[in-house]
């Protein structure tokens, strides 16, 4: 099978869809390549390093999409600027496409696509499942993105980031916003902590201030609750109430941070706004606002897509290509999730789209000239609400422990059943006085029974011996019988009693006391 | 002094005994717990002795003295390893005086009762006596056991189960007999009868012992614990003695707590326990197959060095060893190196409940390091390394994975998760469940055999010198 790699002709993009070393995998799952001349070259890799790694390259661009069986690519197809014609329409009939493809902006590629019969696979559609994590090209371009977030945001800050002391006077460390705690916000956390920044974060699904506090964030949190997880590990649209209460922590933070970085999205609508004008004048000056979802509107009302603005001396960046500014390692990252996908599909020699396969299923978006996006849902990760992880110590199956325990409840129940009757019985026959006793001697045993489950573990022997040194009060029992003649034989036992309790109640307190001084911390 | 002022310190004394129980909820606590529970005793004898007469007095002051001297010398001589004979020698103790105190009481010429009351005060009589019987033969063979006086294996008589059934039914038919003979008023008919029931319930006592295993030795001292209570409950209602009767019960559950959790550790039920002959369990366990790696001290140190986090998990070997000193010396070492090092206790470790708690804390090593089970099997994945000190069993993994193994089932120290253990033993025989071990021989276990005591000496010079 032949894959074809084009050149990126989307403006200002360097990545590119193929790297050396990604190709020569690809030849050694028995795939042909094909690599458009110069298409690496943004990236840092040159038509004879492809060369090298046994890829073919052309300069014949109508040849290479119509020749090839699978086309991978990192933007979506869109009008070749020297040929004239869209990328769409030339591919092969029947041929495979694997790329961002952003169905829900980009309706007419797919029309154009499904007219080729094309079977496409969205790389921003993955599902967000534990299995499909080597395919996530979303996750690999996000972590890149809020990274260079930061760089972006330092590059135009006119200040220190990381506090000093200095002979001269001290410097006080930057207060960095994150918002969106997702993959890109995680990474512009721990980059910005990196250069010496305080970092908060803020998001609306509660389960992720964890992972905000593991990377040295503090966690803003409203006094509302309410929490924003929706399917597949997004966050969804929130009630009227909840973000009147968010508007007005950001207005307040915007006051006291110097740089904002906002990544809120939510999948398939416009990015919600977030940041004012009023909010953007209300910071510092020298306050810079990265904005990375300026591609779809831009959480700050005053972003310009691809610019950087600057509004009453705050700096507003809007750069919409921050993984392509790394285009050497991002172009390698996005080239093996793609190399995994083929990987997923079967490779070379079993290569087939199977509707089975949830990864494939999902990522799917055009089929024998179908549009086949959105897929079927997703149920909400559940990972968060069970901490509890499964112990080997319940290796036996279920049924197996639960049958016993039914019985010894049954079993228990019928003690408990005889013992009422046998209280009754005992109530009829027996004079009060010993029911008095008997009443003291139940609730005294209900009493021990509360008491010593208090007691922990580590003390157990001491309980013993001071159980033993109190159980001497058997004592007082042979004391009653000491006050008749010394030689009559009640005596004489009521004494060897006495004398062996009170060996009991010295050595038990004193062993006792002898232990408890060695328990230290 | 009136009777009404005797009640009134019974019930002071009673409240002292709870809350020095429940000051034993946490060893910071606990001191005053025993505080407690002495002043406890003194009000209770304070006012007993009140009801003496002159005479009275002096057999008093004849009995207790000496006893206490006895009892203070016994408590300061005696080794913390040494701790599960002492607990069980009281126990016996105990159970002696409930004999005695019972046929006292049947000797009493004050007692005048009739008819049910009568009946009712002679069957507490006859329990009173029957339990403390047991408790005292039952303690003295379990001090003999554990103070290696006879061996530890269980003694298995043909038949044994029909055998304890039988002397239960003659104890029963005998108690008839008792209250019948009182009942005629023929005194000396009733304290034969109530001495071969003296014997035939000390009897079964030492067979009841006898039957067990050493490894379950900690069930059995806290069963006799549980005993030595009740038959101080039963003292209590033949002298129709609020204060004793409380006491028993609070001592009665304590010991049926102990024996429980035990059990619990074990994963076995209290009756097939008392029923005795550990290994007696059906099924053959899959024979553990494999070469085991041994290791010497060097490269004991050399793993104990490049670990960042140390669990260590000691059994009855390591108090046999007298090791538990040398091992706080390392502890020490380790932790001033920055090592993290905790140690893990299994319920069962040991011969009495708590016992390496004990050993440690008297080897100086603070209680916020030593840890139970629970607290601490699910970080044994985390940590580099793992030495047990003389136990088998309690990290045997074939109680998690193998149906068939004697112990299945019984919640173990799972150490093989961690990335090295190794395993401090005299050879590779096996533990007291008899069963053999495939710790030993995964590919992570590495042997080091020898006295516990020795090589822990060595490891501690050589982490010195080195």
């Amino acid at each position: 099978m032949r894959i074809g790699i084009p050149k990126e002709i989307h403006p200002g993009e360097r990545r590119v869809a193929g790297t050396p070393k990604t190709v020569k995998k690809l030849i050694e799952m028995g795939f042909e390549v094909v690599v458009e001349e110069e298409a690496g070259l943004a990236a840092e890799h040159h038509d004879e390093m492809y060369a090298q790694a046994g890829a073919t390259l052309t300069d014949d661009v109508k040849a290479l999409w119509s020749e090839s069986d699978i086309i991978l690519k990192v933007h979506s197809p869109q009008i070749h600027p020297t040929l004239g014609v869209h990328e769409a329409d030339l591919i092969k009939e029947g041929g495979c496409l694997i790329g961002f493809i952003w169905p829900a902006q980009n309706q007419d590629i797919l029309d154009k696509l499904n007219a080729r019969k094309a079977s496409v696979l969205a790389m921003d559609c993955v599902p967000r499942i534990t299995r499909a994590q080597k395919v996530d090209a979303l996750s690999a371009m996000a972590n890149a993105a809020g990274y260079r977030a930061v760089i972006e945001a330092v590059n135009v800050y006119p200040r220190f980031l990381t506090g000093q002391s200095t002979a001269a006077g001290a410097i006080k460390p930057a207060k960095v916003l994150v918002i969106g705690a997702g993959v890109a916000g995680l990474a512009a956390i721990g980059a910005a902590k990196a250069l010496g920044a305080i970092v908060r974060a803020f998001d609306t699904r509660l389960e992720v201030g964890d992972q905000v506090r593991s990377m040295g964030a503090e966690f803003l949190e409203l006094d509302f609750k309410e929490d924003g997880s929706g399917s597949g590990g997004y966050a969804k649209v929130m009630s009227k109430e909840f973000i009147d209460a968010e508007m007005k922590l950001f207005a307040q933070q915007a006051m006291e941070v110097d740089i904002i970085i906002t990544t809120a999205l939510i999948p398939g609508k416009p990015a919600p706004l977030l940041i004012t004008a009023g909010m953007v004048e209300s910071m510092r000056e020298g306050g810079v606002i990265v904005d990375l979802a300026a591609q779809q509107g831009g959480n700050c009302a005053l972003t310009k897509a691809d610019e950087l603005v600057i509004h009453k001396g705050v700096r507003i960046v809007g750069y919409t290509d921050l993984p392509s500014r790394m285009a050497i390692q991002t172009s390698w990252l996005y080239a093996s999730t793609l190399v995994n996908m083929l990987d997923e599909m079967g490779g070379a020699e079993h290569f087939t789209i199977d509707l089975d396969n949830e990864i494939i299923r999902g990522s799917l978006v055009c089929h024998h000239g179908e549009t086949t996006w959105p897929p079927p849902e997703i149920p909400a990760p559940v990972v968060a609400t069970s901490p509890d992880q499964p112990r080997a110590v319940e290796t036996q199956t279920p049924s197996a422990t639960q049958e016993p325990k039914r019985k010894s409840k049954a079993l228990s129940s019928i003690i408990m059943l005889v013992a009422v009757i046998a209280l009754f019985g005992l109530g009829r026959v027996a004079p009060s006085d010993f029911l008095d006793h008997f009443t003291v001697f139940v609730l005294a045993c209900f009493v021990g029974w509360q008491v010593v489950w208090n007691v922990t573990p580590a003390l157990h022997t001491p309980l013993m011996s001071v159980t033993n040194a109190i159980s001497g009060i058997i004592l007082i029992g042979g004391m009653f019988h000491l006050s008749g003649a010394p030689t009559a034989a009640i005596t004489l036992l009521g004494t060897a009693a006495v004398f062996l309790a009170a060996i009991n109640i010295s050595g038990g307190f004193l062993v006792t006391r002898r232990m408890l001084s060695m328990f230290h911390k | 002094m009136p009777n009404n002022i005797a009640t009134v310190a019974y019930i002071i004394a009673a409240a002292l005994f709870i809350l020095s129980l429940s000051g034993l909820a946490h060893p910071k606590t606990s001191r005053r717990g025993n505080l407690f529970g002495i002043i406890g005793m003194l009000v209770a004898l304070i006012a007993t002795a009140f009801h003496l007469n002159a005479s009275g007095w002096m057999m008093f002051l004849i009995a207790l003295i000496p006893a206490a001297i006895i009892g203070a010398t016994l408590a300061s001589r005696v080794k913390m390893t040494e701790m599960p004979q002492l607990v069980a020698m009281l126990h016996s103790f105990v159970g002696a005086a409930a004999v005695l105190v019972g046929f006292a009481t049947l000797l009493d010429p004050h007692a005048q009762l009739a008819g049910s009351e009568l009946l009712i005060h002679n069957i507490e009589i006859y329990i009173g006596v029957c339990i403390g019987s047991i408790t005292f033969t039952g303690s003295i063979i379990a001090f003999a056991k554990l103070h290696g006086m006879i061996g530890g294996k269980p003694l298995i008589l043909p038949a044994r189960h029909l055998l304890n059934i039988i002397v239960i039914l003659i104890t029963i038919v005998l108690g008839v007999m008792f209250t019948q003979a009182v009942g005629d008023h023929d005194m000396t008919k009733a304290l034969w009868v109530l001495g071969i029931a003296t014997v035939i319930t000390g009897l079964l006592g030492v067979h009841m012992v006898m039957a067990i295993g050493g490894a379950d030795m900690p069930v059995v001292v806290s069963m006799l614990n549980s005993y030595s209570g009740w038959a101080a409950a039963a003292a209590g209602f033949m002298l129709s003695n609020d204060l004793l009767i409380i006491t028993g019960a609070l001592v009665g559950s304590s010991g049926a707590i102990l024996s429980y959790i035990m059990c619990r550790g074990m994963n076995r039920s209290f009756i097939s326990v008392i029923l005795g002959g550990f290994g007696a369990a059906e099924g053959t366990a899959v024979a553990v197959e494999g070469e085991h790696t041994e290791i010497k001290v060097d490269g004991t140190v050399d793993l104990i060095r490049n670990a960042k986090s140390i669990v260590i998990v000691p059994g009855y070997g390591m108090a046999v060893a007298q090791a538990q000193h040398t091992l706080s010396e390392i502890v020490k070492e380790l932790e001033a190196a920055g090592t993290k090092v905790r140690f893990a206790i299994h319920p069962i470790a040991g011969r009495l409940p708590g016992h390496m708690n004990v050993l440690l804390a008297e080897a100086n090593v603070s209680y916020d390091i030593v840890l139970e089970m629970d607290e601490i099997n699910e970080d044994f994945p985390e940590t580099d390394l793992v030495l047990v000190i003389g136990a088998n069993d309690i990290v045997n993994p074939s109680a998690l994975d193998d149906p068939a193994s004697p112990i299945a089932g019984m919640p173990v120290l799972e150490v093989w998760k961690a990335k090295d253990v190794i395993v401090m033993k005299r050879s590779m025989a096996s533990g007291y469940a008899g069963i053999g071990n495939p710790l030993f021989v995964k590919e992570n276990t590495k042997m080091l055999f020898g006295d516990a005591k020795k090589n822990v000496d060595a490891i501690l010079t050589a982490y010195r010198t080195g």
